[in-house]
């Protein structure tokens, strides 16, 4: 038989029953819709923890002052004193995977402008953190090294702090006060956002020169932590190490000690949400690859009902000379036109759900053509698998008793 | 019947000469049926000539039908040979049968045996699905088929919107549509009235008249009275082969019959 005319002849057969075939493809439809769906989620929600990751700064290493353990109390990192200025221009100068290294302190405060006040974190640091930090101005400029090096009362305002404290009028050149301080507003930087790694609002900040906070808002000489931007995203965990066996020497801590002070590497929290994202994804994947598999069933489970039922027919087609493998492909060919379909539909409507998570989350839509791929050719090939047993029982049907079956 | 139809001796004075159409030789069919064997057939050795027109009687469990399943290619026997054309077809696996099947037999069968939910032209084009003929081809010769057999009319019709005797011409139809050399009917009268039982066995002989050889089992003495052969079986065994001097001739007996249908 001519496949074209095989391939008409399977249609019209799954046309004559056409709810028990749409029922049958609507195991392979959910199956391969959750297959495409949870893929293009997945893959959607792992850009967006990227791109977020990548709006904390690029390849950015955290240095913070550490805990203290005296007398079996801990109270808690952000403690010891050891961490200094001096500290954030060795990192700089010695460790040659780092680019940059800012040095910071920083302090909850009250802020006012006329009539509105903002409780919020004021940080100081040097100009090269906003480069650290890869964050763009809004309006304005940074403070300059000049202004560090005289405690200049200038700050920059985030975008959270800049809205409540002056809507929708200019902040550039006006003076607000900062505890009992006034500074001047020389700056206010491009929104950047929840942090990804801890859920904060980084935009709810004001930063000023580091001496001016050091000197006039806290009074002391420590700093409180120091980012550092690597050389490229693949050098920051060497650069970790640099800084690690550095930091140490420079505070002479002994073998044994442990460190007084901590350094995080954001290329690891993008690591770890990317595992995790991975194996929610695969296992996701797993339960989905289930429901596929159930569909091959159903295609099964109704191929048998349907060479049950038309003994006859394919007695009569063997009588007018059927051979077996006519008799095998014509009901493969129908499983497989169960399993395309469904297939085909189920595509549609993975892609259409994924599109509409995305819509919803505003994650960015991510469905890869491997997906689609991987999932027709897995969809045809659990028809040919499931279909064979019921084909091949069809072929081997005995001519004369199939023409007397009732 | 006294007079003799001078068509029907044409062919009878043909049909001895040379290598005959089917020949069987010691053909012996033994099934299992549980702890006991049955021999459906003990020995059948027989020779049926091109041309020739044959009916099998006999009761049921003589054989008659095993026999015909390994006539029609649809069975092989347990011993002996079968001879189709010059091919030992006893020999045949299953895929050269479906082939001999398809192009040398045509079968005709007691409840017609046409598909549901197809039309008569397609129901006439099956055998040629599987003989790889062009569409076009295929339902020329489907259409030709069934002009042939009377219903050039009903091409589109289901098999549910036909009379039983329209419905078995459609199954004469396909078993004609392929040429074959030999045309095989399980009671082809068997669920039709006696008026229409007679237009179906005019069918036969007019196409018998035109060098067909057909082999016809029956139960129905009227209806073995119209072939031109008798072969009786029992027991496994050919009781009786005789040849019948003066057949009935169908279209005749049809003229003397109160017309009822259509």
């Amino acid at each position: 038989m001519f496949l074209a005319d095989a391939f008409l002849l399977a249609l019209r057969a799954l046309g004559r029953n056409k709810m028990r075939s749409i029922l049958t493809m609507l195991g392979m439809i959910i199956g391969v819709g959750a297959v495409i769906a949870v893929i293009g989620i997945g893959k959607g929600a792992a850009a967006k923890a990227q791109e977020q990751l990548a709006a904390m700064g690029s390849n950015m290493l955290f240095v913070g002052s550490g805990s203290v353990n005296r007398y079996g109390l801990n109270v808690g990192s952000g403690q010891t004193k050891t961490l200094v200025l001096s500290d954030a221009r060795a990192i700089a100068r010695e460790c040659p995977s780092v680019s940059t290294a800012a040095p910071g302190v920083q302090t909850g405060q009250q802020v006012v402008f006329g009539n509105q006040n903002w409780a919020t974190q004021v940080m100081g640091t040097e100009p090269q953190y906003f480069e650290v930090r890869n964050w763009p101005f809004a309006s304005g400029t940074s403070f300059s090294e000049e202004d560090v090096t005289q405690s200049a009362t200038v700050a920059v305002l985030g975008d959270t702090v800049r809205k409540y404290l002056f809507g929708s009028s200019n902040p550039i050149g006006q003076t607000i006060r900062i505890g009992t301080l006034p500074f001047k507003i020389v700056g206010t930087l491009a929104p950047k956002g929840i942090s990804a790694g801890s859920n904060q609002d980084q935009d709810d900040v004001i930063i000023a020169p580091l001496t001016t906070v050091q000197k006039k808002l806290l009074g002391q000489e420590w700093l409180r932590w120091i980012m550092v931007s690597a050389t490229s995203r693949g050098s920051s965990y060497v650069a970790q190490k640099q800084i690690v066996s550095l930091l140490r020497d420079r505070h002479k801590i002994r073998p044994d000690d442990p460190n007084d002070f901590v350094v995080r590497n954001l290329a690891d929290i993008a690591d770890a949400e990317a595992e995790q994202g991975s194996v929610m994804t695969t296992l996701l994947t797993i339960v989905a690859s289930v429901a596929l598999l159930v569909g091959g069933i159903g295609i099964m489970n109704i191929m048998l009902v349907s060479v049950t039922e038309r003994t006859r027919e394919i007695g009569i087609r063997m009588a007018v000379g059927a051979t077996e493998e006519d008799v095998r492909r014509q009901f493969l060919l129908e499983a497989i036109v169960l399993g395309m379909i469904g297939g085909a539909v189920g595509i549609l409507f993975g892609v259409a759900s994924s599109f509409a998570v995305s819509n919803l989350l505003e994650w960015p839509i991510l469905i890869p053509p491997f997906a689609i791929v991987l999932s027709t050719l897995f969809a045809i090939a659990i028809a040919v698998f499931f279909g064979f047993y019921p084909a091949r029982k069809a072929s081997q049907l005995n001519p004369i008793e199939a023409l007397r079956y009732e | 019947m006294a007079t003799t139809n001078s068509l029907a001796n044409a062919k009878t004075a043909t049909k001895h000469a040379g290598v005959p159409l089917v020949s069987v030789r010691e053909v012996r069919k033994t099934y299992a049926l549980g702890e006991t064997e049955v021999h459906a057939l003990r020995g059948i050795s027989v020779s049926i000539h091109a041309g020739d027109f044959v009916a099998i009687m006999g009761a049921s469990g003589s054989g008659k039908s095993t026999f015909m399943n390994i006539l029609g290619c649809l069975d092989r026997p347990t011993s002996g040979e079968y001879w189709l054309e010059g091919t030992d077809v006893s020999q045949l696996d299953k895929k050269e049968l479906a082939r001999v099947r398809n192009l040398k037999i045509g079968f005709v069968f007691q409840g017609f045996n046409l598909l549901g939910r197809t039309t008569a032209l397609e129901n006439t084009e099956l055998p040629m699905l599987y003989s790889r003929v062009s569409k076009k081809e295929r339902e020329q010769r489907a259409r030709d088929a069934l002009t042939l057999v009377g219903l050039g009319d009903r091409l589109d019709h289901f098999p549910s919107q036909m009379s039983g005797g329209q419905q078995q011409r459609v199954a004469i139809a396909r078993a004609l549509v392929n040429k074959p050399r030999i045309l095989l009917a399980d009671e082809p009268t068997g669920n039709l009235d006696s008026h229409t039982s007679v237009e179906v066995m005019d069918i036969f002989q007019k196409l018998n008249r035109d060098g067909l050889t057909i082999v016809l089992v029956t139960h129905e003495p009227d209806i073995a009275r119209f072939t031109r052969r008798q072969i009786v079986f029992r027991d496994g065994h050919i009781k009786r082969d005789e040849v019948i001097d003066a057949p009935m001739i169908a279209s005749e007996v049809l003229k003397t019959m109160p017309t009822i249908e259509d």
